[in-house]
């Protein structure tokens, strides 16, 4: 198509960091007035390609245009100005203003010396209406929900003349009602004349909402495609660049007959940092060879939930068993010796010590094994570390690489490496696959399968329903601290989780588990 | 590539540092020419007074000993992310510990025995002035930087307030001598350090880095202490003890830093004097910020700092001495801001190179 018929219009680009090449020759067109995804694996160069469009990084090569002028390696001032905004994936709002004083933040409409709140509140107002927003912006940030806090964002991005917006995996934190809703707002927007360009890895959204698709892969865009002409299958295999079973594809091969509890957990009591009861009585048993998936909107407890469990936050009440022995009032450390396995949420907080070397990584909680006197015994370390990487397919295979340098999706191979190759019998996998390439989900997948088959009892914690629904025996939904009702896999659905999620179920009492 | 990137990590280390001299040379060079004197000539006179002569690298050894070990200590707190700003204190604390246990021994006790003991008991005076910072941290909270700030205060106020009143030669504020315990003066050894007060301290004082260096990188209490100063969240997941880490850290720091009154009670006066200790412990500090809080950098470091503190007397006579402390001060100053800037001059211009020999 012609440059000039483009709204976004990227040739060629080449960004470099250090040693690492984020963009090789990537092309990205898009038309006025479209939703365009953009995909790829993690690491692909996606992110690195839109802080290009908006003016955060400048190309090293390569030239980019919006609405057919040429603005390579332009300003976030520029790019502001000419009508480009980005709504990042981490809300950046001040909490205790309300909405409208958070959309005006650095354009505040004056009287004198003052700020003029009437015309901020009737300016932001119009605009909000304008775009079809239902919001009052009289109200607190602080009191709004997640995906309303989201539609703040956006709508800040609007209210300072955006018409090309660009969203970083945007449905991350909502629910999928909220996620639903965005998407209204999105169409809206496109309908509008805006034009979108969605980051994002997960299909089903892709093929819901976008109108054409780009994929990355290794800092090259490698396919152009019309949404209605190609399958999740087709983007699957451009992003990875090999057919991929795709999670929830499969069908699932029935679990082993349930033995016995391998974690019970009692009327759990965990005080979080917002509420004192962030997990507020919480009761049930992962059977050995079964996993159960909790469901639910991230900051519903599940995290406190999972750290109570690990034995990183203290537990105000109830209590937590492994196979019938209580773990309770037990160190990280005994309860990794009592069986205990953690695939943390966070593995740059706290899975990695991202300047530690891989293999220092793969001993991490087990240091003591590694230990003769005083001394680590490099030599075992080194020979661990190059039969975890070889067994793992971590890469590059070298042991002695910081952590850092690793892709998202090796990186959560040391993790997974190093908590599952050793003898376990309970396993807690919190957000497993989180940014890490679809290679490496059907990977990880694999791998908490077979831990499953071989008999050991799996506490899957996953924003992605997909994913839940994929793995799950049983599905758990969280809400607001509560279980609100565990379903046997064959009866749970998105339709029937969806629901739950929000808390439409959360004046039931909670069903036994197991 | 392992080589490879062992290569880089030296020169990411070593670089910076250098490129802070390279600056603090050149504002040296300003500040020489604007008092009329020319800055060949001052450095010179400046090499010749330290390095040039037997008494003048005496005296270098001599100051480069105490800041080691405060820098030691510095460093280790470092690697555990804990800024201890109290080294000033902890050695005041291990000086005086070292002079009132030596006082107190038998004089019929073997020289060898007394100084075994002041060294013992310097390092525990400094460790027990680590650990209150240590545990108040652990057990509840409280910033380091503000409490081993104000323990200075506190152990400086007690230890003027036991010389002054109870163990000072009268007229001085200084303890009773304690000639037996005295570590060999290099001066008695070799003629031509006749006058400096360099001592056996530096060899305990080379021992020390070796040791901070062994029990960072080789053991497993080096390996927990680097990850709870790195990232205390994956620490604990891994099952390290934060606040014990914290704890440990900041004793070890302070025996560092005690252990560093040696060479002024047994190396030199061979009594404690009240503010002796005074401003070795906050360059220590400067001194793990410009050794990058590694062992072998903090040696290089120290000498470093002893060479313009002591080639400032010799080049009183072109210009101000405090002319050294403006240069200490660009050289911390540079060093901060150097850090980043050579890593990523650094590495754009390897990636240049990558990229021109076509692996990319």
């Amino acid at each position: 198509m012609a440059p000039e018929n483009s709204a976004i219009l990227m040739t060629g680009v080449q960004k470099r960091f250090g040693a690492v090449q984020a963009n090789r020759g990537a092309d990205l067109s898009v038309l006025p007035g479209e939703v365009h995804a953009l995909v790829g694996e993690n690491g692909a160069g996606k992110s690195t390609l839109m802080r290009i469009l908006a003016g955060l990084y400048a190309p090293d090569a390569g030239t980019v245009s919006v609405n057919g002028k040429p603005v390579t390696g332009w300003s976030t001032a520029d790019a502001i100005a000419a009508g480009v905004g980005m709504v990042h994936q981490h809300f950046m709002l001040v909490p205790p203003l309300t909405i409208a004083e958070n959309v005006v933040l650095g354009r505040e409409p004056r009287r004198g010396l003052a700020i003029d709140m009437a015309r901020a509140v009737l300016e932001v107002k119009g605009v909000a209406e304008q775009f079809g927003f239902a919001i009052d912006p009289r109200r607190c940030v602080a009191d709004l929900s997640v995906g309303e806090a989201q539609r703040v964002e956006i709508l800040k991005t609007l209210f300072r003349g955006a018409r090309i917006l660009i969203l970083d995996e945007p449905t991350a934190v909502l629910s999928p009602p909220e996620i639903q809703d965005l998407w209204r707002v999105l169409r809206r927007l496109r309908d509008g004349g805006g034009t979108i360009v969605l980051i994002t890895h997960k299909l089903d959204e892709v093929m819901e909402v976008t109108d054409r698709i780009t994929v990355m892969r290794h800092g090259a865009t490698v396919a152009r495609m019309a949404t209605k002409d190609t399958t999740p299958a087709e983007i699957a295999r451009a992003m990875v660049g090999r057919d991929v079973v795709l999670p929830g594809g499969a069908p699932i091969p029935p679990s082993r007959t349930t033995a016995g509890a391998g974690l019970t957990v009692r009327d759990l009591v965990v005080k979080g940092p917002r509420r004192d009861r962030e997990v507020d009585g919480v009761s049930f048993v992962v059977g050995t060879g079964e996993i159960l998936g909790i469901a639910g909107v991230e900051g519903n407890g599940q995290t406190e939930l999972i750290e109570a469990i690990a034995g990183l936050r203290p537990v105000t009440s109830g209590t937590v068993s492994l196979g019938g022995f209580d773990i309770t009032r037990l160190s990280v450390q005994e309860r990794g010796a009592a069986g205990l396995a953690h695939i943390p949420e966070d593995r740059h907080r706290r899975g990695l010590i991202l300047d530690y070397s891989i293999a220092d990584n793969l001993i991490l909680g087990d240091q003591a094994r590694y230990t003769t006197g005083a001394t680590l015994d490099r030599a075992k370390i080194t020979g661990q570390a190059a039969e975890k990487i070889k067994r793992f397919d971590i890469r590059p295979p070298d042991g002695s690489l910081p952590a850092r340098t690793l892709s998202g999706g090796n990186q959560q191979k040391i993790v997974i490496a190093r908590e599952m190759a050793g003898n376990f019998s309970v396993l807690l996998a919190s957000q497993p696959t989180r940014g890490v390439d679809v290679g490496a989900i059907e990977f990880i997948h694999a791998e908490l399968r077979a831990a499953r088959d071989a008999g050991k009892a799996v506490l899957l914690v996953s924003a992605e329903l997909t994913e839940i629904l994929a793995l799950s025996d049983r599905v758990a939904v969280m809400y607001g601290g509560r279980i609100v009702k565990v379903l046997p896999r064959a009866e749970a659905s998105i339709d029937a989780i969806g629901p739950l999620m929000t808390g439409a179920g959360a004046g039931a009492p909670a069903e036994p588990a197991a | 590539m392992t080589t490879r990137s062992v290569r880089a990590q030296v020169e990411e280390a070593l670089l910076p540092p250098l490129v802070a001299l390279l600056i603090a040379l050149l504002a040296g060079d300003v500040l020489i020419l604007a008092f009329g004197q020319q800055p060949g000539e001052v450095w010179l006179t400046l090499l010749r007074g330290t390095w040039g002569n037997a008494y003048g690298f005496g005296q270098v050894l001599y100051k480069a000993t105490t800041l080691i070990f405060t820098g030691l200590a510095v460093s280790l707190g470092v690697r555990a992310g804990l800024f201890n700003i109290g080294a000033e204190g902890q050695l005041a604390a291990g000086g005086f510990a070292a002079a009132f246990i030596a006082l107190h021994f038998p004089a019929a006790t073997p020289a060898i025995v007394i100084i075994l003991a002041a060294m013992v008991a310097a390092a525990l005076a400094g460790g027990a002035v680590g650990y209150v910072p240590g545990m108040l941290k652990a057990r509840f909270g409280a910033h380091e930087v503000i409490t081993t700030i104000m323990l200075n205060f506190i152990v400086l106020g007690l230890l003027n307030y036991v010389v002054v009143n109870r163990v000072h030669v009268h007229e001085t504020l200084h303890t009773p001598e304690v000639p037996k315990a005295a570590l060999t003066r290099f001066a008695d050894l070799i003629s031509a350090f006749h006058g400096s007060a360099a001592n056996a301290a530096i060899i305990i004082a080379l021992v020390a880095a070796l040791w901070v260096g062994w029990y960072l990188f080789r053991t497993r209490a080096g390996y927990d202490l680097r990850a709870v100063g790195l990232q205390p969240d994956a620490a604990e997941y891994g099952g390290v003890k934060v606040g014990v880490v914290w704890t440990k850290a900041l004793v070890i720091s302070g025996a560092l830093a005690g252990l560093g009154g040696i060479n002024f009670v047994l190396g030199y006066k061979h009594y404690y004097e009240e503010g002796f200790a005074s401003g070795a412990g906050f360059l220590g500090i400067a001194v793990a910020l410009v050794g990058r809080s590694h062992p072998v950098g903090v040696v290089l470091a120290a000498f470093f700092f002893a060479t313009l503190s002591q080639g400032g007397l010799a080049i009183n006579a072109l210009v101000p001495k405090q002319m050294i402390d403006v240069l200490q001060g660009v050289v911390i100053l540079a060093v901060a801001a150097s850090v980043p800037e050579v890593r990523r001059a650094l590495q754009s211009g390897r990636a240049a190179i990558a990229a021109r020999s076509g692996d990319a």
